[in-house]
């Protein structure tokens, strides 16, 4: 418990910054619908004929005229983006920040199991992100119930569930990365974030490519097929679940035996 | 009882040397100096013997407990100070602290409070804005507040005035008289000459002298400084040989009567036979070979 408490004090301040601007942001959007909702038959038009680039986003399958449409692709795009790139950030410095910063002597002096600082650590990362998705899913929630449009609960929170889903299996991923790190190094963090994300806007274009489905966590968060199934695809998500646990289970492994610099 | 021995412990860093076979025995009680240059092997020995890295060979026990099997229960009774207390940035001294203590799953709130108030050190401070040496104090009440049965200190004055090392070495031998094992890695030779009772030696990964400081300066060996023209060409066993002015200087290491009946044949003004100090002692093990 005494590592779980003093990993959340020192990611207090970024997980304030980074839960109020995802937040700020998906409050803008939702906020700005309602004024934008009577022009939005252009724009479906409009992004209707734009042919792979709309594929890319899965703006060909979804209304934009219905606030859940619009929320899917910009909210989704938001709290998709942001939300993978916090998980990474967090967990792929978690574990090596204590050797990048030379606090690994301080603390693997004391009486504590590598086991437990793994576990500790790793608890910490899924506190956080718990967080982070639950304070965004009320929000959102909220905004749109003041914005006076009726809430489509049941997309809204399958969405959420599926960015959530997607943010664990990322953390667990580049926690995995952390413990072979000995420098704690975000970019490769936020890289592999990055990179997934692009990863599935390549799966979306080509059909060549649809076996990327199943390596980026981003195809089971894909807006279009989650409002117009009413549904999350499960394989996917299996696949993704197994990644996650794949990577944890490695870094209890590597951790456990590894020599501290 | 033995609180550390190593067999033929190795730790090699890919082709890089570490430490070579060391064997090492420190007995209960003991003020032990381990010393050596940079590079030697010292913090390498230090941090197999804590867990932080694994033999590549050899074995070690701590407190009669094996290093690897035993590490959480060896942690428990070690106090550690590292040649670079650097802390969590943000966070205050006494959270530090507390944090420590906490991980120990121990209440030292007192010992805690008096070590802080005899190193003079300022717990409502954050870490950051301390002083190196201000840092190094907080590494020391880490070290010493859950009064471990070892304390492994790794160059723990660099940083410190002279005053704090003087107070830190006053508590350092109020613990040893209470029972406490000292295992002092420096190379400041003055400080293991003063209060140490036995030390190693360590020279590229290897142990090259291990015995009681005492013995260590009381080789043959003397230093001899000498007021006054004398002719030394045929006298054997000279090193180190310094020539000012009229004074001229040496280390001596043969026949003392040889030298007497030397120095008998001049006129000379003034004549100082000491015991060498552990650094004339120390720099003489590494240049022989």
């Amino acid at each position: 418990m005494t590592i779980i408490k003093h990993e959340l004090k020192l990611n207090l301040t970024s997980f304030i910054i980074w839960a109020s601007s995802i937040g700020a942001l998906i409050a803008i959007c939702i906020f700005i619908y309602p004024s934008m909702k009577g022009q939005m038959e252009d724009i479906n038009n409009i992004f209707s004929s734009m042919g792979s680039f709309s594929e890319a986003f899965g703006m060909d399958q979804l209304n934009f005229g219905t606030l859940i449409g619009f929320y899917g692709v910009e909210c989704g795009n938001i709290l998709g983006l942001g939300g993978a790139l916090y998980a990474s950030y967090i967990a792929v410095s978690i574990l090596s920040k204590e050797e990048k910063d030379k606090t690994s002597e301080f603390l693997l002096t004391h009486p504590i199991s590598r086991k437990r600082i793994v576990s500790e650590k790793l608890i910490a990362v899924f506190i956080l992100l718990t967080a982070l998705n639950l304070i965004i899913y009320l929000l959102s929630i909220f905004c749109m119930g003041i914005s006076g449009e009726s809430i489509p609960f049941k997309e809204v929170s399958l969405l959420h569930l599926a960015y959530y889903i997607l943010q664990i299996e990322l953390g667990s991923i580049c926690f995995g990365i952390s413990s072979i790190l000995h420098k704690g190094n975000i970019g490769i963090g936020l890289g592999i974030s990055l990179m997934m994300y692009f990863v599935n806007i390549v799966a979306n274009i080509t059909t060549k490519a649809k076996f990327l489905k199943y390596i980026t966590p981003f195809a089971y968060c894909d807006s279009a097929s989650i409002i117009s199934n009413g549904s999350l695809d499960f394989v996917l998500i299996i696949i993704g679940l197994i990644f996650a646990t794949c990577f944890i289970v490695l870094s209890y492994l590597i951790y456990n035996k590894k020599d501290i610099k | 009882m033995s609180i550390i021995k190593t067999n033929n412990l190795t730790k090699s860093y890919g082709t890089c040397r570490g430490i070579i076979s060391l064997n090492l025995e420190v007995e209960e009680g003991e003020f032990f100096g381990f010393i050596g240059p940079n590079g030697a092997g010292k913090s390498t020995t230090i941090r197999t013997l804590l867990g932080l890295i694994n033999p590549t060979s050899g074995e070690a026990t701590v407190l009669g407990k094996d290093i690897i099997k035993d590490k959480i229960e060896i942690l428990d009774d070690i106090g550690y100070l590292p040649s670079e207390a650097i802390f969590y940035q943000g966070m205050k001294v006494k959270d530090i602290l507390k944090f420590s203590s906490s991980l120990r799953k121990k209440d030292c709130s007192k010992e805690q409070e008096e070590l802080c108030k005899r190193l003079n050190l300022d717990i409502n401070k954050k870490v950051e804005e301390l002083s190196f040496g201000n840092r190094k104090k907080v590494g020391i009440v880490c070290a010493l507040q859950h009064k471990p049965k070892l304390l492994i200190l790794d160059e723990p004055t660099s940083g410190l005035d002279p005053l704090m090392q003087k107070e830190f070495f006053a508590i350092l031998h109020e613990r040893n008289k209470e029972g406490t094992t000292i295992f002092l890695s420096s190379h400041v030779l003055s400080e293991i000459e003063q209060n140490c009772t036995r030390a190693a030696l360590i020279k590229e990964g290897k142990i090259s002298a291990c015995d009681k400081v005492e013995n260590l300066i009381k080789t043959s060996t003397r230093r001899v400084t000498i007021r006054g023209k004398v002719d030394l060409n045929k006298l054997e066993g000279i090193r180190d040989l310094s020539s000012q002015n009229n004074s001229t200087s040496f280390l001596y290491s043969g026949n003392i009567n040889e030298l007497i009946n030397l120095l008998s044949s001049y006129n000379i003004e003034d004549l100082l036979i000491s015991e060498p100090s552990l650094e004339e002692v120390f720099l003489h093990y590494y240049e022989e070979e």
